[in-house]
Order: structure tokens, then sequence, then C-alpha cells
């Protein structure tokens, strides 16, 4: 039996690890019940991108819980004195409408209505029905950034020393107006933004490397003024360290930040793994079951 | 709904101005009212007038180079937090380039951004086709939750800018870039949504808009000579059209004429059509340009050559009337 001043140092101790090494192993089980999430949403309605959805669960779940973990009960569009999030990349709705449900800015049972009639959780995330948790439409790629800036600049007149998140797949980084925007960001000296690059390598048509070659992503942002960082989007411990650090360490210097979050498309379904294909088609009954069968239904499906 | 009446003259009150200084000059009005008022410019600050702004309140201005489509996207981000931004550069690049971004980013996502745009119509005048951009009203009317304004000349554009802050969602502002006749009064309140009665009459309504206010104002004292007595409406607000008085005013006169800088499909002669044909059905003649892009030349010979000026006005009246 450790003495009381041990106990309280090892207490001391486990939370400062908790501050950047939080509770991975739920963390881990709060994934598979969201994968199941995903897969069982577009399997619904055979229709929805469960590709990028599952390779950025980890992504979703860390920035909620661990990273931003704002304010669900009381959403407010404004965000005044609370991180936001936006996600440039909107198809990849699932995911986020799970993570949201789950976080408790809504039922989980409402996830049953993903792009039925009278839904609150649209193909694509809008603000149109009121959705909390939701602050600008996407879908029409390449906006998002653009619009996170603004909202970064918003909180800097307002004094408000909140940071804003971004999330933008790989393949969006083909549209123009994401260079105009990283302009932007770096002229103005926008440095309290992280946003967050998915590279999964892939997108509708094939692999981003065949499609539209994005070349040397790192020294792309970097020529444009950016603070750039890495991780690897299957692991907690690198998101939660990574953007813990980002956070900390980056933010305030008169750069924006962006992470090139390393990820798998389909993560946690082998079968969905490995390619492009599963970007944007729902599994069928069997394909469902064996997806489910890879994912343990740990806090209950919806 | 009836229409506003307030005292509107039919002289001028000051020399010639252009409407965008009527914007430039409220918009450093509205800096010093309200500390929410932002402005982004695509390297357009001298022509649109908001050299005063980014000089008095650079804290709040934004210079966002020639990129307009994150211009757009930037104004909708700084609604998030409560501020109110206006973008300013040409008419053509306020929409047409970046209709996508409008259209997600802030008019289906409901933000507050006013969008004003400059050196709309033929009334660019030298630079050409390029930049005169005739079919903004159109692309701009069919979003929804978008309000379309058009004011006609210098104080009216100071007041609508004062308005539209005042406005809570997605605003076009249009105007443009020559000096014309100011000739509405600079205390005016503008009324968002509602039509102004410039001259009550029987025989003809002609709903004019912009610029083309001036033009209509000149062609009633000629109808005057020739025996007709035309009612005369600004239209500033083309969406939401204020229908109630265009049906009050129609069922009076039986016939109308709309006058507008833009192509004919899609601007306000499609906009009262539609609301005559609903409520009204009665004959209308629309002097608009005729699906043609325009060219090179001064203002003044370009409204001439494609169909916009004072005789153009008179002939379709004619024309109407010999219709009812």
């Amino acid at each position: 039996m450790p003495t009381t001043s041990t106990q309280s140092s090892i207490l001391e101790e486990r939370q400062k690890l908790s501050k950047v090494m939080p509770d991975i192993y739920e963390l881990e089980r709060l994934a598979s019940q969201t994968r199941r999430d995903i897969v069982r949403m577009v399997h619904a309605v055979q229709s929805g991108h469960p590709g990028g959805s599952l390779g950025c669960t980890e992504f979703f779940l860390a920035l909620y819980h661990q990273i931003m973990k704002p304010d669900a009960k009381n959403f407010t569009m404004d965000g005044n004195g609370e991180d936001v999030f936006f996600l440039s990349n909107g198809h990849i709705s699932p995911i986020w409408y799970s993570t949201l449900a789950r976080y408790g800015y809504f039922e989980v049972s409402e996830l049953n209505t993903f792009r039925k009639l009278d839904s609150r959780l649209q193909g694509h995330p809008a603000t149109e029905e009121g959705l909390p948790g939701i602050r600008v439409a996407s879908g029409s790629l390449g906006q998002g950034l653009s619009v996170a800036l603004g909202a970064a600049l918003s909180k800097k007149l307002n004094n408000d020393h909140h940071i804003v998140y971004s999330l933008h797949g790989d393949g969006e980084l083909q549209e123009g107006q994401i260079w105009e925007a990283a302009m932007f960001g770096a002229a103005h000296k926008v440095d309290n933004i992280i946003a967050t690059i998915d590279v999964n390598g892939r997108q509708i048509d094939g692999d981003t490397k065949d499609v539209m070659d994005l070349g040397d992503l790192s020294a792309k942002w970097k020529s444009f003024g950016w603070d750039v960082m890495e991780m690897d989007g299957s692991s907690f411990e690198s998101i939660i360290s990574t953007l813990t650090e980002a956070k900390e360490n980056h933010l305030g210097k008169g750069v924006p930040v962006v992470v090139l979050m390393k990820t798998e498309m389909g993560e946690g379904v082998d079968f969905m793994m490995g390619s492009h294909a599963w970007h944007g088609i729902a599994p069928n009954d069997q394909q469902l079951e064996a997806a489910l069968a890879q994912l343990e239904e740990t806090l209950g499906d919806y | 709904m009836e229409t506003s009446t307030q005292p509107m003259y039919f002289e001028k009150l000051s020399d010639d101005k252009d409407t965008r200084s009527g914007f430039g000059a409220a918009l450093t009005e509205l800096g010093k009212q309200n500390p929410n008022v932002v402005a982004l410019c695509a390297d357009l600050t001298g022509s649109l007038k908001m050299n005063a702004f980014a000089k008095e309140f650079p804290d709040r201005f934004f210079q966002v180079g020639i990129a307009e489509a994150n211009m757009m996207g930037v104004a909708a981000g700084l609604t998030i937090g409560g501020k109110i931004p206006f973008t300013g550069t040409f008419a053509n690049f306020s929409t047409g380039r970046v209709y996508d971004q409008i259209r997600q980013s802030i008019a289906y996502s409901g933000k507050n951004v006013k969008i004003c745009a400059s050196h709309a119509g033929l009334t660019l005048g030298e630079d050409g086709a390029t930049h005169q951009i005739l079919e903004d009203i159109g692309m701009m009317k069919m979003l929804p939750h978008m309000t379309v304004i058009n004011p006609c000349d210098y104080n009216q554009t100071y007041a609508a800018t004062m308005a539209i802050t005042e406005w809570d969602g997605p605003v076009y502002l249009r105007f443009g870039r020559p000096k014309v006749a100011n000739f509405t009064p600079a205390d005016q309140k503008f009324e968002i949504g509602k039509a102004l009665m410039m001259k009550e009459g029987s025989d003809v309504t002609i709903f004019a808009t912009g610029h083309l206010v001036w033009k209509a104002i000149a062609a009633i004292k000629e109808l005057e000579a020739k025996g007709i007595n035309a009612e005369l409406i600004n239209i500033h607000t083309i969406k939401p059209l204020n229908v109630e008085a265009v049906i009050e005013s129609v069922k009076k006169t039986k016939c109308a004429v709309t006058a507008e800088e833009h192509q004919r499909n899609g601007g306000l002669g499609d906009s009262i059509a539609q609301a005559l044909g609903m409520h009204y059905p009665a004959p209308i003649e629309m002097v608009a340009v005729d699906d043609k892009f325009g060219e090179s030349g001064k203002p003044e010979q370009l409204l001439a050559k494609y169909g916009l000026d004072t005789p153009d006005i008179v002939q379709a009246v004619e024309r109407v009337i010999a219709r009812k």
C-alpha cells in the first residue's frame, strides 16, 4: 500500500497524463460503435459515403471528446466562447452525425432519419433544418477553409481566444478556392486555426495520384506559409498528442496550422479498405452483416 | 400593401454622382455606428469607394486579393460570431464568378452577408462585355433566402446600404459606375421590399429599377406632352417583390412597362410578368437587353444602342397602351 502522499502524487501524474493520453480504451469502444453507426446509416438508405467516414472516425472522436469538448446542450450558431469545427468535405456526413449524436447534440435515435424525407440529417451537412452542431452547409467542395478562416477572424475581432478546427479531403485540395484560402490565411496571419487534411490518397475516380496528382502536399502548404504538422489518423494517441501540441505550441505565432493526417479509406472494415471503391457506395445486406461482424456493438446500436 | 408615399422629386438635387460613392459613404458611416460591420474587398477598393472605410477601420477591413471565391467564404465565416460582412467587387465577380460559393456557404446556410456589387450593367462602359454583367439580378433572385436590391441614385444607394445592415439575412446590393442624376431625397427612409411610388398616373404603370428610373422620369415628361398620364413605381427591391403594390397599380392603369439595365430573361420584367400573370393578367412590355452581350462604348451610347434609353421607354408605353 502506498502512502497517502504517494497516492496523491500518482493521481497527479495520472491527471497530467490524462490531459494528453486520456482513456483510449473508452475511445476505442466508442469508435467501434461509431463505425457500426456509419455502415448501418448508409446501408439503411442505400446511399452515402462510408469510406472517408470510416477513415476519419478516430479524428472526429478525439476532436470532440478530448480536444474541443464543446457544449453540446447549448449550441449556438455564433459559437462564442468555445472551439468550433467545420467539415469542408461534407460528404463524410455519417461520421459527423454519429459523433454529434453520441456526444450529446441530439438523440442517437435520430441517426435513423439520415438521408430520409423530413430529416435534419441531410445527405450533406446543412443548417437549413436547424441540426445543432452544424454552422455552414458543405458538400460542394473547396469552400470550408474560407469559411473556417472567416470564423477564426471573427473570433479574433471578438477577443475570443478559442480555436477553429476544420477538416478537408485530400482530393478536395484540387479545388482552386482552397489555395486562395491558403494564401489568405497566411497573409492575414490567422493563427487561431488548425486545418486538418484527410490524406487517404483516394477520390471517386481512383487514387489521387492518378486522378490529379497532388504532388508534395507538405511542401505546398509550407510554401503557402502554413505551419505543417503530420499525424496518423488511425491512432488516437497520435491525433490527441499532435492536436494538443498544435494547440499549445504552434498557434498564436502569426502562422496558420495545417495537419496532414494519414488515413485509410474504409478503415475498420477489411473489405472496404485498400481502394477507392467504397468512397460513395452502400453495403448490401450481406456486406452489412460482414462489416458488423468486424465491429463490436459496445454502446448499443441506435 | 400600399406603396411608400414619400415626397419624391423629379429634379436633380445635386451634381451628378455615382451610386457606388453612395455605397462607400454609407459604409464609412456604418463603420462608425456599428462595430460589427466589417468589409472585404477583392483588389478593387478604389473602384468600390471602400478606401475611407479601409483607412478608418483597418482592423475591420480585409483585403482578399483577386480571389472572389475565397472572399465569399470568408464573409460567410465572419458572420459566425456576429459580424456583418460587406463584400465589395464588380457585379460580375460578385455573382457569376462565385455563384456556387454564394449558393452553398451564404444563401443555403442563411448567412448575414451583404454582397455589394458595383459596375453592374452596360453603363460600366468601355471595359466591354466581359465586365458588363446583365444576368446578375436573375442569378441572385433565384436563390432562396436572398434579397435583391438595385437602388436608382446616390442618395438611394446610401439609404439602401444603411437599411440592409439592419436586415437579417443575405442581401445582393447592385449599383453602378457612372455619374448619374441624384434626385431622391438624402433623408429618405429606405424600406426593403416596398415599392416606391414616384408619380401617380392612370394610363400605364412604369416599373423601373436602378439607372433606368431616371430614364423613366424623362420618359414620363415626354409622355405628358403626348397626353399620356403614366404612373412611375421605383422597384428598388426586386426580391422580395412588393406584389400587392404591383397588382394595385395595374388594376388602375391596366397595363405595365418594365425598365431595367439587365437581360430581359431573369430580370425585373420577369418578376413583374410573373406577378401579373398569376394575379392580374395585363399587357406588359419590357425595356431590357434582348438576349445579347454588351460591348465597349460610353454608357449613354450603350443604353441607346441596346434599347434602354428614354425613347425606348416612351415607345414601349405606346405599344402597351395600344394592346389594352
